[in-house]
Formats: structure tokens, C-alpha cells, sequence
């Protein structure tokens, strides 16, 4: 049966390219495979960078991201700060929503509160304590509690929903990650975008076609867009070169020079703004998987140094990412933080390491679980493993639970209680600003202002907390860079994190299709146009 | 000793006797191919079995992997590197003494999922045979409604459950007992026709009749009358499933439900394998899948043989 449905499925994909020479209306279909899958299409549920991409095409932010990520108008056309605590956004006027309703400020006010409510994963997009006032249906109003002149640096992915379609469908309240069941919003998009979602199959395929009521003009020129997971790095490779898709992410970095030699296709890589960093619960006062009983090992501070030393990172960048990636000392790509120059990374030191470890009472190692996705990041699978050979032979030994990332974020993230004790994660800053990472991922949890909301293991300073709330009102640059290189010294001194490299971007992409590849790794398809 | 001699008439042969002198033997010592397969079988299986002394590594022991040592070919090609006779994959895990404790995962998995499987299929058999009417009924039915689903569909079924219900728990405490379920509950069917079939013969016969008369409660005819008569045909489907339950076992570990791959067993191994076949690192999945075909076809080609020869029809 399978082998009639491929067969099918390859006379299929022969004829059309057949018939691509001669009728280039059929080229325009865009077929595009991801080695992760669109679990859910609720904008607020996963705050990720390739669920952020897909949903981008579909829904739109006030503000949106230029192909140099600079911020440009998106559904605000201006705004202006009125005074410190007082900003005034100009709303996009004849907007309309894929079912034709109309965009007004009551989306936004709707939207912001959505944002903001139990179970969403973007708590940290608009501060909890900012009120939201409509001026009239096309002038909205965002009173601050304190001033904040990075506010608008990550709307570009706060995606506003309609008010009337969230109402009708029982969808006012957003998806949380952990949730079991889907709701109405999470399998049905309504956005403003360029596109909009023809049918939608969790971890199967979604189908996208223009939006013909969009209000921008269309750069690409696509009538249709299939999205695929496909999980198995092989499997994603020999679909590009066999023409069955036209674009994958990410390419395996062992087939990388595979791909390029190929006639039909090649990788477009480059540095890409994501850490890549191993982190340690530090807030509960017993570990969730561990053999440890009565105590929390990485509360104490030589533990966590004990496995910052013991990791090898040249070693991961050499064997396991094939050279193509840059070790970090910092939590932030150098290209996003002006004196990352001044941070070296340790060296790995196994000795040293087993030596703190005895200190801190653990002559013999102990057990601990950890969490890592295996279709998020290049090669994330392969590095957990490898850092468990690494823990191993300094006596700790780690239980890797290595699952998807639909599983692997529904158990780490917040609606579910940050149930891990030792985890991978990647983080690219959606302000592009140290001061996201600061906040969102060292910054102490709490909940009232959603600090910390992606601090999954629950690391907290008090000091870096007070820096870095310095550092979102500073105004003069050089000060400001101090600070947060202050800020990145208290968390290095601390060992609060281990970061690891940035990757670097892979994507495969057919010869006939133009694509612009962003550092922030977002494959969007209204820049994709396909001869 | 002249007890002995008493209690053992000299008319009545030994049990190695008897064996030496049957036919099954004659039949396997007149099949070349049948003497190579048993030869292979029983040689992995020894592999195996003392793999934590023939294996030059533990690649169970993240402690004994260095990644520094990954992706070296194998040893007679250039790069190769002396200590790894087959080279090593990603992790610079030996891939020969990954491949030796593999294949001891995937027997132990395949050998007590089949005996879950044997287990289940003979009990329903002999009582759906024996009993009849309405139990005979119902769990033939099921049987036919399983077997209308493929085998490994039923084990993907049965991992999903499972996993659903042991949410959170780490893979790898839970991939054995897992897969084995998968395998037992998947291959039931087969023993369960087989003994019912030849239990509803079996039932009619005088001595059980005998039995019944002098009041022998029900299970125990089935246990010890019925049971010892019917077995026979299920020794040639231990065999071939066998085979079949290490297959599945490859194949749900190669879709990634199977065994994580800190614990690989074949289907793990050719896995990881499979991510390197367009990058030139072919040894990675080659010896594994080697490994997998070789066995399997040994086994089958036992199994065969065993049903040929145990089938009075052929002879």
C-alpha cells in the first residue's frame, strides 16, 4: 500500500516537474520540509523561533522585522512616545483578517490581554502592568508603569488576533504548551497576513495559499505552500535533491558539502543569532530526577562549575557540529552584544571539575535526568548525548530523556511547572537586545511581571535582576554596554548557565528558488520567489 | 550399578540415542544450508550472549566514549584507527562492540516478547479450542480483528498507549518493557489459530474423553493432555517469530519509538547510521544492518527447516 502511495506520490512529482518546464504556473507552488513539526497554530503557545516563522506568514505583529531585522511599520503604521510612560501607536487603517472582518484597536486591547493570561508563552511580550487605552477604533495607547524604550522591540512576533473570531470560537483564552487537547485557535488561523492557512494536519502538513485581502504588495510570487516535517536528517536531504521539496531546515551539517555538489540545489549558510546553553534547576530544594535526596546539588555553585568545567565545547564544535559552530562564553551571539569580545570561554577541565565536584560532597557523581529536544536545534540530540559522555567521566551520571520538541516543551515550559532538572535550550533575543536574554532567561522567576518567564531551571541574583532593570532605561549607549556586561559577569560568576556556541545557519534550498535568509533564522515565505 | 541396569532395560534407548537415530537429525545433517544458518545463528547468539567479554568497549557506558574518537572509518581503510575494527560512529562509539551488545538487546527483547507472545497465544488457543461456543467466539474475533492491522501498526499502537500512561517517564526506563509488550501483544494471534485449530482435534480424541470421564478438571486436560500433543507446530512459529519480533524491534527503534539511542540495540544503531548514509560515513549503518540481515536470514532459514522437517506430509 505504501509502496503504490509513493509510487503515486513520485509519478505525481515527475509529472509536475514535467510540466514545470512548460507551464511555470505549477512552479509556483513552494514546498518547503522542517525538521520539526507546527504542533499548534495558536500564536500564543510557543514562543519559538521556526513556530514564530511558519505563523509570521499568517499573522502579523503591530511592528514587523525588515530582511535586516531592523523594526518597520507592520499593523501600527507610526507611533510615537508621548512622554516616558505614554506611547501612542497609529493602527493600520483598511486591515482585514483572513475571514474579512476588520482590524481595529479592539483587536489590540484583546490581543494584549491574550498575551498576557495564564498558559500563554509570551507573558514577556507587554509588561504585565501596562495598560492599554483605545483613543479611537485606529489609535491605541500604551500606559507604562515605569518607562521602557525597548518596549516594541519584539512585537514584530506578538501576533495580533481578531477579537470577534477568538469570541465566536471559544478561543479568548490562549493554548498552553502542556495542553492535552487542542482548542479552535490552535488548529484554525485567523491572522492579517500575506498568507493564510488552507488546512492545517499537526505533524503531518500545512497548506498555505496567498491572502488576496492582504494589504501589503506581495514581493513573492507563490500560489501555494506545503509544509512538511520531515524528521530524519537523510530522509530531509534526499527530498531537496530529489526536487520532492524545494527548501529544507536545517541541512545536516555531514551532508552540507553533499548538497552544494549537487545539481539542483544548494545550503545558504551563516552565522545564526541563537545560544545554545545547557541549563540547571537551582530553585527547587529537591531535584525532580535525581538520586540525590533531601538536597539540591546545583544550588551549590561548585556543582554547576564542576559541569561547566567538565563540558568540552571545542570537542562538540569539532566532531559533533563539524566546525560549524562558535563556542560562547556569553549568552548572547557576539553579533548582538558590542563587548562579547571581552569574554573567553574556560577551557574544559575534567579535573578540575571531579575535584569540585568531591568538594561539594560528591566524590562518586550522582544521578540526574535531563531534557533535550531532537528536532529543534542542529544537532541538539547528538550534543545532549555527547554531553552526557562528558558528565560521565567526571562520575555524574545523566539519564537523557530526549524527545521531540511538541513533548520536550510541553514538559519544560511553564504552563506545566518547568518539570526538568537539567535541559538544552536555544535562545535567539526577540529584541535582538542583551536585555531579553537578561530578563527573560536570567532573570529571577516571577510571576506578577512574568520575569524570567523561559528561566527554566529557576537561576536568580537579585543584583543582575536591579542591573538589568537599569539597563532597560538607559539611554546612553556606552553606559549601557557596561552594564550589561556587568550584568553577563554576575551570571559567568555565578555559573547560573552553561552556554555552549551559536549554530550556524543551514538552509537548503532548490537552485530556482530565491529565499531571504535572516540571522534570526526565520525561513519567511512572502520574500521567496521561485522561478 | 546393577540398579541401574535394572531400572534401564538395555531394549530401551537413551534420549541422545533416541535423537541421534531420528529423523530430524538426519534431516539436518543431510542440509547443508540448514547446518551453515544453525552455525551463524548459534555463533551471534554466543556473540551476544558474551558480548561484556568478547567487545572491546562498553558503548553502554557513556563514561568509556570519548567524542574525540567519532566518525573514524573502518580499520583496513586509511584513517581507520587501530582500536576500532569497524570504526566508530558519531558519538565514537565502537561500532563492532555496538553491534555485539545490540544484538544482545534485540535478542533479549526479541526472545521474551515471543515467549510473552507464545504465552498468550497458546492459553486463549486451548481455551478458545477447548471451551468453544461463545469463548472460542470472542476470542476469535479478536484474533481476526488484530490480524487485519500489520504487526508493527498494533506495536505503534501499543507504544502510544503506553507512553501515555507512564507520561514523563524517561524513555529509557520504559523502551523494554515497552517494546517487549508491543511484541507480545502484536504476535498472539498466530499461536492462538495454531493451538485452537489443533486443539478442537485433540479434544475429540478417546483419551481425552478418558480424562474427562474420570473427572480430570478442565485446565488440567488442557495443561497436561491436551497441551504436550499440540505443541509441536508452535516450535516451528517460535522460530520464524523470533525473527519477525527482532525485526519489529529494529524496525519501531529505526522509527524512534523503539530503544533511545543510549541503549542501542540494532534497530537504534542502524538509525543513527541512517543520518550518515549520504555523507560518506556508510560503515555507521552498514554492519549494523549486516548484522540484522545475516541473523534474521539464519533464523528464517532455521525455522524453514524445522517446519519441513517436523511436517509428516513432506517426508
Amino acid at each position: 500500500m505504501l509502496r503504490k502511495v509513493l509510487f503515486a506520490a513520485a509519478a505525481a512529482m515527475a509529472l509536475s516537474v514535467g510540466s514545470a518546464a512548460v507551464a511555470p504556473v505549477s512552479a509556483a507552488t513552494l514546498r518547503y520540509a522542517n525538521q520539526g513539526d507546527l504542533k499548534s497554530l495558536d500564536p500564543y503557545t510557543l514562543n519559538e523561533t521556526t513556530t514564530n516563522a511558519h505563523l509570521g506568514n499568517v499573522y502579523e505583529g503591530l511592528t514587523k522585522r525588515d530582511k535586516d531585522l531592523k523594526i518597520i511599520p507592520g499593523l501600527a503604521e507610526s507611533w510615537e512616545i508621548v512622554e516616558p510612560t505614554r506611547w501612542r501607536f497609529h493602527l493600520r487603517k483598511g486591515v482585514k483578517f483572513a475571514n474579512g472582518e476588520d482590524f481595529t484597536a479592539d483587536d489590540v486591547l484583546f490581543s494584549a490581554d491574550r498575551v498576557r493570561a495564564q498558559g500563554s508563552n509570551f507573558q514577556t511580550r507587554v509588561p504585565k502592568d501596562a495598560k492599554f487605552v483605545k483613543v479611537d477604533d485606529y489609535t491605541v495607547d500604551v500606559v507604562l508603569a515605569t518607562p521602557n524604550p525597548i518596549l516594541h522591540y519584539q512585537w514584530d512576533t506578538w501576533y495580533i488576533m481578531s477579537k470577534k473570531w477568538a469570541e465566536a470560537n471559544n478561543a479568548t483564552q490562549p493554548t498552553p504548551a502542556s495542553a492535552a487537547t487542542p482548542s479552535y485557535a490552535s488548529l484554525n488561523a485567523n491572522g492579517t497576513g500575506p498568507f493564510k492557512i488552507e488546512s492545517h494536519q499537526p505533524g503531518v502538513k500545512t497548506v498555505f495559499k496567498p491572502n488576496p485581502g492582504w494589504w501589503g504588495k506581495p514581493e513573492h510570487n507563490l500560489t501555494e505552500v506545503i509544509f512538511t516535517p520531515i524528521n530524519s536528517d537523510s530522509t530531509r536531504v534526499a527530498a531537496l535533491l530529489s526536487g520532492e521539496v524545494d527548501i529544507i531546515e536545517p541541512v545536516p551539517l555531514q551532508d552540507i558539502q553533499r548538497v552544494n555538489q549537487s545539481q539542483n540545489a544548494q545550503v545558504l549558510t551563516g552565522p545564526e543569532l541563537r545560544t545554545i546553553f545547557l541549563g540547571m534547576d537551582q530553585s527547587r530544594d529537591e531535584l525532580l530526577e535525581s538520586n540525590v535526596k533531601g538536597k539540591n546539588p546545583f544550588k551549590d555553585k561548585r556543582v554547576r562549575e564542576a559541569f561547566y568545567k567538565a563540558i568540552d565545547v571545542e570537542a562538540i564544535k569539532s566532531r559533533v557540529m563539524r566546525g560549524l559552530s562558535t563556542p560562547s562564553a556569553l549568552m548572547i551571539a557576539p553579533e548582538l552584544f558590542a563587548l562579547s569580545k571581552d569574554f573567553t570561554r574556560p577551557k574544559a577541565d575534567p579535573e578540575a571539575a571531579k575535584k569540585l565536584l568531591a568538594e561539594a560532597g560528591y566524590p562518586n557523581g550522582f544521578e540526574v535526568g535531563m531534557d533535550c529536544p531532537t528536532d529543534r536545534y542542529v544537532n541538539d540530540g547528538p550534543i545532549c548525548q555527547a554531553v552526557v559522555g562528558m558528565l560521565a567521566r567526571v562520575g555524574v551520571k545523566v539519564n537523557l530523556n530526549a524527545q521531540p520538541k511538541a513533548q520536550y516543551f510541553a514538559k519544560v515550559l511553564k504552563p506545566n511547572g518547568y518539570k526538568t532538572s537539567f535541559y538544552l535550550l536555544g535562545w535567539t533575543p526577540g529584541t535582538l537586545d542583551s536585555h531579553n536574554v537578561l530578563y527573560d532567561i536570567m532573570g529571577c522567576r516571577d510571576d506578577a511581571t512574568a520575569r524570567g518567564e523561559t528561566n527554566l531551571g529557576g537561576y536568580c541574583n537579585k543584583q543582575l535582576d536591579a542591573l538589568t532593570d537599569k539597563i532597560l532605561v538607559e539611554t546612553d549607549a556606552d553606559k549601557r554596554n557596561q552594564m550589561i556586561k556587568q550584568a553577563f559577569q554576575i551570571g559567568i560568576d555565578d555559573y547560573g548557565y552553561i552556554p555552549l556556541h551559536q549554530q550556524s545557519l543551514a538552509w537548503g534550498v532548490a537552485k530556482n528558488v530565491k529565499v531571504v535568509q535572516r540571522a534570526d533564522n526565520q525561513v519567511l515565505l512572502y520574500w521567496i520567489r521561485k522561478d | 550399578m546393577a540398579d541401574v541396569t535394572l531400572t534401564t532395560p538395555p531394549d530401551t534407548p537413551s534420549r541422545w540415542t533416541r535423537f541421534r537415530d531420528s529423523d530430524l537429525l538426519a534431516s539436518f545433517l543431510s542440509s547443508k544450508l540448514t547446518m551453515v544458518s544453525a552455525l551463524v545463528t548459534v555463533v551471534m547468539i554466543l556473540g551476544a550472549v558474551f558480548a561484556t567479554w568478547i567487545a572491546p568497549t562498553n558503548p553502554f557506558d557513556p563514561a568509556s566514549v570519548d567524542l574525540m574518537n567519532s566518525l573514524f572509518p573502518p580499520r583496513w581503510i586509511e584513517g581507520g584507527d587501530p582500536r576500532f575494527l569497524l570504526g566508530t560512529d558519531n558519538q565514537g562509539r565502537d561500532i563492532w562492540s555496538a553491534i555485539l551488545y545490540g544484538m544482545q538487546v534485540s535478542l533479549i527483547i526479541g526472545i521474551v516478547g515471543v515467549i510473552i507472545a507464545a504465552t498468550l497465544g497458546i492459553g486463549l488457543g486451548l481455551l478458545a479450542g477447548y471451551l468453544g461456543g461463545r469463548v472460542d467466539a470472542l476470542i476469535m474475533r479478536v484474533a481476526d480483528i488484530q490480524l487485519t492491522f500489520p504487526a508493527i501498526l498494533i506495536a505503534l499502537v501499543i507504544d502510544g498507549v503506553v507512553h501515555a500512561f507512564f507520561k514523563g517517564a524517561p524513555r529509557e526506563q520504559t523502551a523494554f518493557g515497552v517494546l517487549v509488550v508491543s511484541i507480545g501483544l502484536s504476535f498472539w494471534v498466530q499461536y492462538a489459530r495454531t493451538i485452537r485449530g489443533s486443539t478442537m482435534v485433540e479434544k475429540n480424541k478417546d483419551y481425552v474423553h478418558a480424562a474427562r470421564l474420570m473427572g480430570v478438571p478442565a485446565p488440567l486436560i488442557m495443561l497436561r493432555h491436551v497441551l504436550p500433543n499440540v505443541i509441536g507446530p508452535v516450535l516451528v512459529i517460535l522460530t520464524i517469530n523470533l525473527a519477525l519480533a527482532i525485526i519489529t524491534e529494529a524496525t519501531l527503534s529505526f522509527l524512534g519509538v523503539g530503544l533511545p539511542p543510549t541503549q542501542p540495540s540494532l534497530g537504534t544503531l542502524i538509525r543513527i547510521g541512517n543520518d550518515f548514509l549520504f555523507s560518506g560515513e556508510w560503515w555507521i549503518v552498514a554492519f549494523p544492518g549486516v548484522t540484522l540481515a545475516v541473523f534474521v536470514l539464519a533464523v528464517n532459514l532455521l525455522g524453514d527447516w524445522l517446519r519441513d522437517a517436523l511436517n509428516p506430509k513432506l517426508r
